[in-house]
């Protein structure tokens, strides 16, 4: 059999490359994350939910500056209601309810985005861990994951909170250092299937490290869910945080948190009489978790990879 | 099967055992102990070391673990710091309130999630579909507690249609109907908020359904719609939807915990709220290693249920 | 017939093997029960030797499931061998760590069967091609650049190509950028596990022939997995027909195809469509069943459950792999 010569092959590769170019002027080349915003842009509630997100962002970096007065400030009429001067009246003790509704929005976006952090970074380590190494290292952590996952969260966090101490910094702990197991679940099942595929076959074969083959190789490839985990992570961590507040194992006064601002609608007085005080910051709630969580869908369905062609 | 029912049950033990330790740790461990609650600045450090050791808070902490779990396996939970009661008899006095709670909320949420659900799946990317995902996201981002507040607000205060908490009229003798009365507005509560989240199950697992093969060939055969539709993809749609309620009762639980602190209701959760702000904590620990046994078991419960149901779960 | 160990010196007496494998086994255990007790190995490779000399290519052919491409990844030490050793260069690579085999893995390299999934989505070519000699600090930070447009044009793709990403190329260019990738550490021998199986009939000759330019170029040494006849014998020097974790036969390629003496081989080739009429075989084997589990293999002959030629002993005695220049493992070999 003679071989074919080479100079054939290179010819075809030039028509190939110029067809290449071609696309290339069309626009063509789309790296993943283009398509992936591309996707997520197409998702009309995700979009919304995105703005909203970002004017709660603008808020709370800017709220000195939006906020009509000092939050803290005692200095007006007790329970006032709303006027001019003050949009959603005053509070108990005669504090702007709408400079505490802005500024609570920081406490909010702390908790959120510092307690998914820290439960994204020990879920991926400990999920990376299990399903790489296999054997007794993924035995031990996947019951202790199990462990973790089974005590009903809200109530663990009552508990852990009340005897650490209601503040904002040991809420940001507690729903860290509790809320990875998911996580950990996640990543496991993304490395366990990615170990196989034949490109990180080649990393080992190449004489890479474990460590930079799962921080190089494999968890670029399971980003996706963790992303979308962690968006509705936020969400909910921001809701677990205004419920512990609201029940007064959160975020103490006077520090504005939406949640400690609708305890006292405990009181029927209030309930009954003074809605401006607890229906804004309830809205407030409903408004940020819901857009993070159309923003969570719209990423989740951008990302899926059964939709790509 | 059978087998893999009983490495599931073996599976589970060794977690049991590692919850009770958690359970002990994160109450034991904590700044702040009970005697603090008891101390005046009356007392001598004699008498507060007196208290201590009759309480037994001066021994080892494996020595407390022993003993902790040598009553519990014997059904003592201890006596609780705040009532001086067994803390058993406390759990019993508000267990019942708890289960009628939860039990009549998880059957509104299946009323309202299995019909939403089907007909969100059966016309998928309809406007039903787009209204009762929209609903579903509602439910999950509404805090419990601004909906039970809501519904104080509207349905007690404003159409004063419902009490606005507790589980008896205070002074009547009470009687079934007056219960139900109080019943219904936290029930629908933590009902719609488990909701929310059962839509999506219940939407997910129908398309599952209505996707495979036998109902392509049903609808060939030239079935009715609603025939297909009802009698073959819900029938085999059901058994996942039913064993999702393992899934639901950390939600349930945590939900009890609010809903029963806004209306009032005198169950375990207003009994853990209680318990946190004397810290009572023989019964706080009680309370948490009988909701993690029950999350532990449901979620046992749905890992068999599934195996039985679905012949095709690999064992391992 | 002389019949000799297949251990004694092949002809190529004056040179020494690159690769010896010797005995290879590679089991994956079944486990069942609540204790997950070891109740059985599937025995995907079981005993395997052969050797491999500088400069050629020794081709491995069998049905799917014969365990020839667990014997080639065994060998680069993607599967840790149950038993045997795989001598490479007088070092026994069976028994290395991975510190030291990590140092060995730049003579050693491997060619993937699906181009699809052999690169990683997220990374440039360019990426792709650096990082392995970034990482071995074979070349200096400012001379990678170079070194990686020099090896594209070898496997002949445009040095701008680097900027891309997969997704971007076809099947047949993807298949080069793994060859470029298997090649830029500058490896002695090359596992090539089926690297034209997944490509178009119109591509596979054109890889094969850049796999034959660059062994010829670079010296190389390849161990090539096949499932297709029509590539091994294209580009091998001796092939190795593996029947269910064993080699049944192993020779020069012309003897294999003109020669062969297993019933099995002569199966196989008797599958092989053969252009010219007067060379066609003119005596048919042509195999019943399916290949037997892996997990509880026949007795004796691993193969007497299909061979037409089956006698009794077949069935009672494993028959050795005898010969020097052309080895078989049968009881009767034919003539």
């Amino acid at each position: 059999m003679s071989s074919p010569n080479l100079n054939l092959d290179k010819h075809n590769q030039v028509i190939s490359s110029n067809l290449l170019i071609q696309a290339d002027v069309l626009g063509q080349e789309e790296s993943y994350m283009k398509v992936i915003v591309t996707r997520f842009l197409k998702h009309k509630l995700a979009v919304v939910g995105l703005v909203t997100f970002i004017l709660i962002v603008l808020m709370a970096l800017f709220a000195p500056i939006i906020a009509p007065h000092d939050p803290y400030e005692i200095g007006y009429e007790f329970e006032a209601k709303p006027s001019m001067e003050h949009p959603l009246g005053t509070d108990q003790i005669g504090r702007d309810v709408l400079s505490r509704l802005i500024y609570a929005s920081r406490i909010s976006l702390a908790v959120g985005i510092g307690a998914v952090t820290i439960y994204v970074i020990i879920g991926t380590i400990l999920g990376a861990i299990a399903g790489y190494m296999g054997k007794w290292a993924d035995m031990i952590i996947m019951r202790i994951t199990d462990v973790f996952m089974s005590f009903p969260f809200l109530m663990v966090i009552l508990v852990l909170v009340s005897v650490m101490g209601p503040n904002l910094f040991n809420i940001i702990l507690v729903l860290g250092f509790l809320g990875w197991p998911p996580v950990a679940r996640l990543v496991r099942g993304s490395v366990l299937s990615l170990k196989e595929m034949d490109y990180i076959k080649a990393g080992v074969a190449l004489g890479y490290t474990a460590p930079r083959i799962l921080v190089h190789h494999i968890l670029p490839n399971a980003l996706a869910p963790i992303l979308v985990n962690a968006t509705f992570g936020i969400a909910f961590a921001i809701i677990t945080e205004a419920s512990l507040s609201f029940l007064g194992m959160g975020v103490q006064p006077p520090t504005a948190s939406w949640g400690n601002m609708l305890t006292e609608a405990q009181s029927l007085t209030v309930l009954a009489q003074q809605p401006w005080l607890w229906i804004p910051p309830g809205l407030f709630i409903i408004l940020a978790v819901i857009s993070i969580n159309f923003m969570g869908d719209g990423l989740r369905d951008a990302v899926d990879p059964k939709s790509f062609k | 099967m059978f087998q893999y029912i009983i490495r599931r049950i073996a599976i589970a033990i060794p977690v049991l055992f590692g919850v009770t330790i958690f359970n002990f740790l994160i109450i034991n461990l904590a700044p702040g102990n009970p005697v603090d609650m008891f101390i005046n600045p009356n007392m001598s450090e004699a008498d507060i070391n007196a208290r201590k050791e009759a309480l037994g808070l001066n021994d080892p902490l494996w020595e407390q673990y022993a003993s902790w779990m040598g009553n519990l396996l014997q059904g003592d939970f201890g006596y609780s710091f705040s009532t001086y009661e067994p803390v058993l008899n406390n759990i019993a006095d508000r267990i019942g309130p708890t289960i009628l709670l939860m039990g009549s909320a998880l059957i509104i949420a299946y009323l309202i999630a299995i019909p939403i659900g089907i007909l969100s799946a059966t016309k998928q990317y309809s406007f039903t579909d787009y209204f009762a995902t929209t609903f579903s996201f509602f439910g999950i981002s509404i805090p419990n507690f601004f909906l039970g507040l809501g519904a104080i607000y509207i349905f007690a205060i404003l159409l004063p249609i419902f009490p606005t908490g507790g589980m008896n009229t205070l002074g009547s003798s009470g009687g079934i109907l007056d219960t139900l009365r109080h019943l219904i507005l936290p029930a629908f509560v933590l009902g719609t908020a488990i909701a929310g989240s059962m839509v999506r199950y219940v939407r997910s697992s129908m398309l599952e359904v209505l996707g495979q093969d036998y109902l392509r060939t049903a609808r060939a055969k030239g079935l009715h719609e609603f025939v297909v539709n009802n009698k073959h993809a819900l029938r085999n749609a059901l058994i996942p939807i039913i064993t999702i309620i393992g899934l639901e009762i950390p939600l349930l639980i945590g939900g009890a915990v609010i809903t029963e602190q806004i209306f009032q209701w005198p169950g375990l959760g207003q009994l853990t709220i209680q318990s946190i702000g004397s810290r009572d904590y023989p019964t706080l620990m009680a309370l948490n290693f009988l909701a993690a046994i029950t999350v532990l078991f449901s979620n046992l419960f749905t890992d068999i249920m599934y195996s039985v149901v679905d012949p095709r779960i690999k064992y391992n | 017939m002389i019949q000799e160990s297949v251990k004694e010196k092949p002809p190529e007496s004056e040179k020494q093997p690159l690769l010896q494998v010797k005995n290879l086994k590679q089991y994956y255990p079944i486990k069942k029960g609540i204790l997950s007790r070891t109740v059985g190995n599937v025995k995907a490779v079981d005993g395997v030797s052969f050797d491999i000399f500088p400069g050629e290519t020794l081709g491995l052919v069998g049905e799917s499931g014969c365990g020839k491409s667990t014997t080639g990844r065994a060998i680069v030490r993607l599967e840790n061998p149950t038993e045997g050793e795989i001598i490479f260069e007088g070092k026994n690579l069976a028994d290395f760590s991975n510190v030291e085999m990590r140092n060995i893995r730049t003579d050693l390299q491997i060619i993937f069967q699906d181009p699809y999934s052999s690169l990683n989505p997220r990374k440039r070519i360019g990426d792709l091609l650096s990082e392995p000699l970034l990482f071995h600090k074979l070349v200096k930070p400012s001379e990678v650049k170079k070194k990686v447009a020099d090896i594209l044009e070898i496997v002949g793709l445009p040095s701008a190509y680097s900027n891309r990403y997969p997704h971007e190329f076809s099947g047949g260019q993807r298949q080069r950028i793994g060859i470029a990738r298997a090649l830029i550490l500058n490896p002695k021998l090359i596992v090539c596990d089926e690297p034209v199986s997944a490509l178009d009939v119109s591509i596979q000759a054109q890889v094969l022939n850049l796999l034959k330019d660059l062994q010829k170029e670079f010296n190389l040494t390849f161990l090539f997995i096949g499932h297709g006849l029509g590539a091994v014998k294209y580009i091998s020097d001796r092939i190795a027909v593996m029947y269910l974790g064993n080699i049944v036969e192993i020779g020069k390629t012309e003897e294999i195809f003109k020669n062969s003496k297993h019933p099995y081989t002569r199966a196989l080739l008797s599958a092989y469509p053969i252009p010219n009429p007067h060379l066609r075989n003119k005596e048919k084997i042509v195999i019943q069943g399916d290949i037997p589990s892996p997990s509880n293999p026949p007795s004796g002959c691993k193969f007497h459950t299909r061979c037409p030629f089956v006698q009794s002993k077949c069935k009672e005695e494993v028959p050795l792999l005898l010969g020097s220049n052309h080895s078989v493992a049968c009881h009767y070999p034919l003539n």
